[in-house]
């Protein structure tokens, strides 16, 4: 019962927090555009159509093949969940705020570790995504290209010999793959280096976006980058492409940890240890806070400077700490001074179970 | 002391940057410390994608220029202009209708219009042909460097035997 579950439990696989490189980088995503031949796009369908793309996608789900290489996967209707569910699902990353709108056209199909999931009619019919923790991006484009396979053998999708795999914006036609990788780069924003390092990444063809943050800010020192050229290189150029330049990225990052940490080892731990105490004794607590401790402490933790908490527990916070979370764990609407107070409380929680 | 960029204003800013490990120090101006900051930050604020596509389509909002998009595609119905202000297609067909602006718009935006990547097995048709047809032909090379000629010759059979379905 993928999505239900989803959305009772926080844990997630990607939040495990023990992949390769899981000092730096969080969680690795390949997502896979796919439209089905002779339907309108998203944008320009009916209830009807969409209707069509659900029972054409269901069909390759519980196709016997299909099922005894990936298990029962549940089709749910982001219609039969409540708007608090639909938000709690895009605050753990298995689907996009695209989905949101419009909900009554759109589904979901979820594996039950939550490693696969399937969005169907966001701007394209299907958007498959596959999230593991850590650097993993061969491995989660494995996982998608079976995936894909799997649902190909059912399903014929519009492709182009010339163009590709056909997608309703021409920005992700061709191999309409998105590769992306989370990071946390706090020694490289504390040493003012980040503006230097996304630029360069920028020209490499690759972009770089700020996690939660609104515009160009990031919160809690959380970027994700990703591909941005999709046509004319295959998967395995764009997926290698991205790989050298995130392994790059981590060799500066560590070097400026290690820097931070031999220069102004008092400011930094004290830094480190004030986000603690304030994240186990605060009885308001801002969102904006909240990231900005948790990185200070994940800082922490991976420097091995506090050593009673791990990376798996500082990824369930992120996502505990998000607003919708908080409405599900008090069942009502709250006024942002409740959140402080709820969020707070939660964290509170979470790190006393610790020591 | 004096800036070291400008070499006018007097120093207040000391600048620390790392490139490729080599540590590099300036004193500069408060006024050339934000200019060098600003080249640094790599990210435009983000607009909507969507909307900048219609930009690099070379299309401007002017009333002349829109008589010239009132095309629209036969399947979905949706006009050249729609989509030059939505940024998407309507549906598949729309490739092939708006093809004279499409074709240009995807080199502009990937640098290139020739897909060299997955190939769907069942609606591949031909690229799925062309595809195995260059992989053979890399592997006819390979065998022929390592003087395997007969296991060459038994590609070649099979690359010509695959070049016969495409005709």
């Amino acid at each position: 019962m993928g999505v239900r579950e989803a959305v009772n439990n926080i844990a997630a696989r990607w939040m495990d927090g023990d992949g390769p490189e899981h000092d730096i980088v969080i969680s690795s995503r390949i997502r896979l555009a796919r439209n089905l031949q002779g339907m309108a796009f998203p944008n320009q369908m009916s209830h009807q159509e969409a209707d069509s793309v659900f029972h054409a996608v269901q069909l390759a789900l519980s196709d016997r093949h299909f099922r005894q290489q990936f298990g029962d996967m549940e089709l749910v209707r982001l219609g039969e969940l409540s708007p608090v569910e639909r938000r709690i699902l895009m605050e753990k990353h298995l689907i996009s705020p695209d989905l949101l709108k419009d909900h009554e056209k759109k589904a979901v199909v979820l594996s039950d570790d939550e490693v696969i999931s399937i969005m169907l009619n966001e701007e394209d019919h299907l958007r498959m995504q596959c999230l593991l923790p850590g650097l993993q991006l061969q491995k989660a484009w494995e996982i998608a290209n079976k995936l894909d396979d799997g649902l190909e053998a059912i399903l014929d999708y519009a492709f182009s010999e010339q163009l590709g795999y056909l997608t309703a914006c021409p920005t992700n036609v061709g191999t309409g793959l998105r590769a992306s990788v989370m990071v946390h780069l706090p020694g490289l924003t504390m040493l003012n280096q980040i503006n230097q390092v996304i630029n360069a990444v920028s020209k490499l063809g690759l972009t770089v976006r700020g996690l939660y943050g609104e515009g160009t800010e990031a919160m809690g020192n959380l970027y994700q980058i990703s591909n941005q050229v999709t046509l004319g290189l295959t998967e395995e150029e764009i997926i290698n492409k991205l790989t050298s330049v995130i392994k790059q990225l981590i060799d500066q990052e560590r070097l400026a940890r290690k820097a931070l940490h031999r220069d102004q080892k008092y400011r930094l731990e004290d830094r480190i240890f004030r986000a603690y105490g304030t994240l186990k004794n605060a009885r308001l607590l801002t969102s904006d806070e909240a990231m900005k401790y948790i990185s200070d402490v994940r800082l922490g933790v991976n420097l091995n400077i506090v050593d009673s908490l791990s990376n798996k527990i500082l990824n369930e916070l992120v996502v505990m700490t998000r607003p919708a979370y908080l409405v599900k764990q008090a069942r009502r609407e709250l006024s942002s001074q409740e959140r402080d107070i709820m969020r707070a409380e939660i964290v509170r929680n979470k790190l006393s179970k610790q020591n | 002391m004096k800036c070291e960029r400008c070499n006018q204003r007097p120093a207040t800013v000391h600048l620390t940057q790392v490139i490729n490990n080599q540590k590099t120090e300036m004193n500069v101006c408060e006024y050339c410390a934000r200019e060098l900051q600003q080249e640094a930050w790599g990210f435009a604020p983000q607009f909507d994608l969507h909307h900048l596509l219609g930009g690099l389509m070379g299309y401007d909002y002017s009333p002349s220029i829109k008589t010239g998009m009132s095309q629209t595609c036969p399947k979905c119905g949706i006009s050249q202009s729609r989509f030059v202000k939505v940024g998407l297609l309507g549906c598949t067909e729309c490739y092939e209708a708006f093809e004279g602006q499409i074709i240009p718009l995807v080199r502009r935006i990937h640098g290139t219009g020739q897909h060299t990547g997955k190939v769907p097995k069942r609606t591949g048709g031909r690229a799925r042909i062309n595809k195995e047809i260059k992989m053979l032909k890399e592997k006819l090379q390979e065998a022929v460097n390592r003087e395997e000629f007969e296991k060459a010759a038994e590609i070649r059979d099979q690359i010509k035997s695959l070049e016969k379905k495409l005709q």
